[in-house]
C-alpha cells in the first residue's frame, strides 16, 4: 500500500524539519531573551526598541520575512551567509528568518513570566537587604522561568509547523517533499496521511511532555 | 514607577541609565548605518524604485490592491466558516457523552498539530482532482480550506475555554430553574462566553490574515504577498522597494487589529461584572498547543 515511497526520501525531509526546528528554537532563545532583557529593563531607550521590534514583526507574515531574507536579502543584496551553495545558503536564510519571527513571541512569553511575580515579593526582597542580582536570581527569575514553560512549549510548537514555510524558497523540508510527491503520484490520501502522521509525531508528543512538565513546575498562586 | 525587577532609580542608577543609552544608541546608529550604505551600494534606495508607490496610483490599483482584496476575501471567508465549524467542534468537546466528546477532540487535537501548509497542500490536491472547481479558483479554495481545517480547530478550543471560564453556578441555576440541556447552552452559557471570547477572537483574525500569505508563496493564490515579484519585475527590480510597501500594509492590518482586541479587552474587563474570565490577547497563543488542555483558571485569567 505504502509503495510510492519508494524513490523519496521521507527520512530526510522529516529530519531537516527537525533542523530547521532545532537551529531556530535555539536562535531564537537567544534573541528572544535579550529583547526581553531589554523590554523589562530599566533603560527606556532600549524598551522602546524591543517593545518597536515586537509590535513590527509580530504583525508582519512569517513567509514575507522568509521570502525577504531569499528575494531581498540575498539574490538583491548579495548576503549569502557565508555559503557557497544554494541549498545551504537557503537552509540558512530559512533558519534566520524563523529566528527574526519567533524571538519576538519568545520574548512576549518571556515577559508574560516575569510579570507574573508578584511585585510584593520583590519588595520584600529588597527590604531584607538583598541586591539586584539577589532578587533577580534567587527571587524572580526562578519562579518566572517555572510560570514560562507552558507559553514557550506553544511557541516551540508553532516553530515546528511554522519550519513549513522555508518551502517557499525551496528547502527541501518536509512540505516541500509532500507538495512534489503530490504532484508525481496519484495517492493524494496516503501521501497526505504519512506527512499528517509525521508532523502529529513531531508536535504531539512536545505538547503533551512540555505541557506536563509546566504543570509539575509551575508556582501555584 | 514600580516594576518587580528595579526600583525607583537614584542619582548613579540615572547616570548609568544615559550611559546605557548612549552605547545602544550608538550601536543601533552603526547597524542602521551598515544598512544603509548596503542599500546605497546595491542602487536600492534610488528614488525610481521608490516612485511608484509614492507618486502614481497605478503601482497601487494594479498590483497591491486586487492583491489585498483577494488577502481580504481569503480572510474573510474562513473566518465566517471556521467560527460556527468551531462552536460546533467545541461545543461538542464539551459534551456528555462520550461518542460525541472523543470524536470531537480528536479532530481538534490533530488538526492544530499539523501545518496549515500541509492542510493548504492538500486542499489544492484534493480540488484538483477529486472536484470540478475552475482551475483559477482552486488557490483560494485551497487557502480557505486549510485555514478553515485549521482556525475551526483552534476557534473550538477558544469557544470550550470561553464556557469553562463561566462560573458553574450559572449552569446549576440554569438546570434548577428546569431548563434542558441544550437551553442552558444555549441561552445562558453561550451568550456569556461570546462576549468573553472576542478579544481572542479578533486576535485570531491576525494570524488568519498572515497565514494568507502562504497561499501567495507557495500556491500561486495572487494575494498581497505574490503581488511582489510581478511589482519588483515590472518597476526595474525594486524588490526592497516592494517588499517594504508589502510588509507596512500587512503590519498596518494587523497592527490595528491587535490594538482593537486589545481595547476590546480592556473595556469588556472594566465592564465586568460576573466572575467569568475574559478570554484575552495573549490567550490565542497560548491556546495553540495541541495535546494541552486549557487550565483556564490559571492561564486565560489575568485578573482585572
Amino acid at each position: 500500500m505504502f509503495d510510492f515511497l519508494e524513490g523519496y526520501d521521507l527520512w530526510e525531509a522529516f529530519w531537516t524539519t527537525v533542523q530547521l526546528t532545532v537551529l531556530s528554537a535555539v536562535g531564537s532563545l537567544i534573541w528572544g531573551t535579550l529583547l526581553a532583557a531589554m523590554r523589562v529593563g530599566p533603560v527606556p531607550l532600549m524598551r522602546g526598541f524591543g517593545t518597536a521590534y515586537v509590535n513590527i514583526v509580530r504583525n508582519i507574515p512569517l513567509t514575507v520575512i522568509i521570502l525577504f531574507a531569499s528575494l531581498g536579502l540575498n539574490q538583491t543584496l548579495g548576503i549569502s551567509l557565508g555559503s557557497d551553495q544554494v541549498d545551504t545558503t537557503n537552509f540558512r536564510l530559512a533558519v534566520l528568518g524563523l529566528i527574526v519571527y519567533t524571538s519576538a513571541f519568545v520574548c512576549e512569553a518571556l515577559r508574560s513570566g516575569i510579570n507574573t511575580v508578584p511585585v510584593g515579593q520583590a519588595e520584600a526582597a529588597r527590604a531584607i537587604g538583598l541586591n539586584f542580582t539577589q532578587v533577580l536570581t534567587l527571587i524572580v527569575l526562578p519562579q518566572a522561568f517555572r510560570s514560562v514553560v507552558g507559553p514557550l512549549a506553544n511557541v516551540l510548537i508553532a516553530l515546528t509547523k511554522n519550519t513549513t514555510v522555508a518551502a517557499a524558497i525551496g528547502v527541501a523540508e518536509a512540505a516541500l517533499l509532500m507538495k512534489e510527491m503530490i504532484e508525481n503520484e496519484a495517492q493524494l490520501i496516503a501521501i497526505s496521511a504519512v506527512f499528517a502522521f509525521g508532523f502529529v509525531c513531531l508536535t504531539l508528543p512536545t505538547g503533551l511532555i512540555l505541557g506536563w512538565v509546566s504543570k509539575k513546575v509551575a508556582v501555584k498562586r | 514607577m514600580s516594576s518587580v525587577l528595579y526600583d525607583a532609580q537614584g542619582p548613579r542608577a540615572k547616570r548609568r541609565n544615559v550611559v546605557f543609552s548612549v552605547v545602544f544608541l550608538a550601536a543601533l546608529a552603526a547597524v542602521l548605518w551598515w544598512v544603509y550604505t548596503m542599500l546605497d551600494e546595491k542602487g536600492q534606495l534610488e528614488w525610481v524604485l521608490w516612485k511608484p508607490f509614492f507618486t502614481g496610483t497605478e503601482a497601487w490599483s494594479t498590483y497591491l490592491w486586487p492583491g489585498l482584496q483577494n488577502t481580504l476575501k481569503a480572510a474573510a471567508l474562513s473566518m465566517v466558516i471556521a467560527l460556527p465549524l468551531g462552536a460546533v467542534l467545541g461545543i461538542a468537546r464539551l459534551s456528555e457523552h462520550a461518542w460525541v466528546r472523543v470524536p470531537a477532540g480528536a479532530v481538534v487535537e490533530f488538526f492544530r498539530a499539523i501545518p496549515v501548509l500541509v492542510l493548504m497542500i492538500f486542499g489544492l490536491a484534493l480540488f484538483s482532482e477529486y472536484t470540478n472547481v475552475n482551475a483559477d479558483d482552486r488557490p483560494l479554495y485551497a487557502v480557505v480550506t486549510g485555514l478553515v481545517l485549521y482556525n475551526s480547530s483552534v476557534l473550538a478550543e477558544i469557544v470550550r475555554a470561553g464556557i469553562l471560564s463561566l462560573p458553574r453556578g450559572q449552569s446549576e441555576a440554569a438546570l434548577a430553574v428546569g431548563l434542558r440541556k441544550n437551553q442552558v447552552m444555549r441561552f445562558i452559557l453561550l451568550p456569556q462566553a461570546v462576549t468573553a471570547m472576542l478579544p481572542a477572537i479578533v486576535s485570531q483574525l491576525v494570524v488568519i490574515v498572515k497565514d494568507t500569505a502562504l497561499g501567495g508563496a507557495v500556491l500561486t493564490f495572487p494575494d498581497l504577498m505574490a503581488a511582489v515579484s510581478p511589482m519588483s519585475a515590472y518597476y526595474g527590480a525594486n524588490t526592497i522597494a516592494s517588499f517594504t510597501i508589502v510588509a507596512v500594509i500587512y503590519i498596518v492590518i494587523n497592527f490595528a487589529l491587535t490594538s482593537f482586541a486589545s481595547w476590546l479587552e480592556g473595556r469588556l474587563r472594566r465592564g465586568k461584572k460576573s466572575t467569568g474570565a475574559v478570554l484575552g490577547v495573549d490567550a490565542v497563543d497560548e491556546l495553540s498547543a495541541p495535546g494541552d488542555h486549557v487550565d483556564v483558571t490559571h492561564e486565560v485569567d489575568k485578573g482585572p
